[in-house]
């Protein structure tokens, strides 16, 4: 990668009229634009983002890239995602970080066990080669581990974990080498149906005074969604759910897996700095929600954290946290995201509500958005994934395995 | 300082490093902390964001608010996972939200 190459300004010279507006500069809208860019080269496309381009949930997730899933849809998108990412850091000339260890997961109940074995039959009818394990085999595959209570394990050597925020720079310059707009530090304040040179679309207000007309509006602003959607009445119930995670001091390569304790809801991996990245499911937020995006951190945390890790990996005990940070994870009520024209507003295109996994869904979802946005071609997820099901009361639930 | 000084010395991110940040575009410190990974080491910035933020004058950076240091995170001091396990059978208090980025990105 040139150590020039542009990846958003806050001064990048808008278009005044584009024929797509991206919203939100995180990974989505970043891999949408440049699978758009590269399909399309002659559209105009456009990214407005309102504060650094890794500053939402794409630069605060742990970096899980997993195939084992309770869904085969869910599954096979993953697949599609990680043999995208088999060769993408040569297609963004980045280094992502991308290590395949595997996942682990761990059941301490019978409850649980019969769910991963059940999942098991779910990954082989889609050809994801995951494997059943007893304790003592998940013991020798990571020797530190405390299997004590440990019922069942399953493992996907496929699994990986890379590091997020090259991500979102590879796509992010890509991009913009293709002459994607990508403007930074810049909010969008208002929005209204327009037309220009005839052609009905929206004007977005800029908080700079600077405007954009574009024909259609994608919405990839995840946990802030909400906000755009409110300027429009688009009614849609995702919402943002603060998640809570720690990187410690580094330690020589020794974790091959991400490891996941499904009962508690505890995950970790070793970065390829050599830091554990670690975090546990806290289903009531210290300090509460409120319906908006909420950054802060708590000692309840990184308590409940630390009390999980060093049950399962003793040798953690003598481990320093170094950071404690949080993101959003942008929730929908049946798991599943929101992805496709709004209700009432055909040329507005969600892509969001992915409840904590669009990070590894985003190389496949960029591909199949684009295919849409392009040529109207519907990937079998677009079906499940539209937005209006909620209204019209065929929201199910699916996914059974959202960790963290 | 030339290109070869280390500005930071946990993650060996140098000047020229920083110079490349600044070419691509990105001119906040926490949008440099993300692109070089200045720090993100044991220290947290707490030795590097004094010679960045130096640099940054140098290089004609004018505007006082790009100068404002990242986000400082938890914890403060060092504490290990055993003391705070332990700790978690005693309290679990929770701690006051924090206002950090209350101007949501």
């Amino acid at each position: 990668m040139s150590a020039t190459a542009s990846m958003g300004r806050r001064d990048a010279a808008l278009p005044e009229a584009v024929d797509v507006a991206i919203v939100g500069g995180g990974v989505m809208g970043l891999a949408t634009a440049y699978e758009l860019s590269k399909r399309a080269p002659d559209l105009r496309v456009c990214v407005i983002e309102s504060s650094y381009l890794v500053s939402g949930a794409s630069g605060r997730n742990g970096g899980g890239v997993r195939s084992q899933w309770g869904d085969a849809g869910n599954v096979s998108i993953m697949r599609e995602s990680l043999a995208i990412c088999r060769g993408l850091a040569q297609t963004l000339r980045i280094n992502l970080w991308f290590r395949r260890g595997g996942y682990l997961f761990l059941a301490r109940s019978d409850a649980t066990a019969s769910r991963l074995a059940r999942n098991i039959e779910v990954h082989r009818s889609v050809g994801a080669p995951t494997e059943q394990l007893t304790a003592r085999e998940a013991k020798e595959l990571v020797p530190e581990l405390d299997v004590t209570g440990v019922h069942a394990a399953t493992f996907n050597p496929e699994d990986g974990v890379v590091f997020p925020w090259p991500f979102v720079w590879g796509y992010a310059s890509e991009a913009s080498k293709r002459g994607v707009a990508i403007r930074t530090h810049t909010r969008v304040t208002g929005i209204e149906e327009a037309t220009h040179a005839s052609n009905v679309g929206y004007e977005l207000a800029l908080h700079t005074g600077e405007s954009v007309w574009a024909q259609r509006v994608v919405n990839a602003t995840g946990a802030w969604s909400p906000v755009l959607n409110e300027m429009l009445g688009i009614d849609l119930p995702n919402r943002p759910h603060r998640h809570e995670i720690i990187s410690t001091e580094p330690l020589k390569p020794f974790l091959d897996p991400l490891v996941v304790d499904l009962d508690s809801g505890l995950y970790f991996s070793q970065s390829t700095r050599g830091e554990i990245v670690t975090g546990v499911t806290m289903h009531e937020v210290p300090g509460g929600e409120g319906g908006r995006v909420n950054l802060g951190t708590s000692l309840t945390f990184l308590e409940r954290m630390a009390s999980s890790l060093t049950a399962v990996l003793p040798l953690a005990r003598a481990l320093h946290p170094v950071r404690q940070w949080s993101g959003p994870y942008d929730i929908s009520p049946d798991g599943d995201a929101i992805v496709g024209s709004s209700p009432g507003h055909p040329n507005i295109i969600q892509v969001c509500g992915f409840t904590g996994h669009g990070f590894m869904m985003a190389p496949a979802v960029g591909r199949l958005l684009a295919a849409y946005l392009h040529d109207g071609a519907r990937h079998p997820m677009l079906e499940r994934w539209r937005p209006e099901r909620f209204a019209l009361g065929q929201s199910r639930r699916h996914e059974d395995m959202i960790i963290g | 300082m030339t290109t070869r000084t280390f500005i930071c010395r946990c993650e060996d991110v140098t000047v020229k490093d920083c110079d490349a940040a600044l070419q691509a575009g990105f001119e906040t410190i926490e949008e440099i902390k993300r692109f070089t990974g200045m720090g993100t080491g044991p220290c947290q910035g707490r030795e590097c964001m004094v010679p960045l933020c130096t640099l940054l004058r140098e290089r004609g950076v004018p505007d006082a608010d790009r100068l404002q240091p990242f986000t400082s995170r938890p914890p403060a001091a060092q504490i290990s996972l055993g003391s705070l396990a332990d700790g978690a059978r005693i309290s679990l208090t929770p701690s006051p939200t924090r206002a950090e980025d209350e101007g949501t990105p």
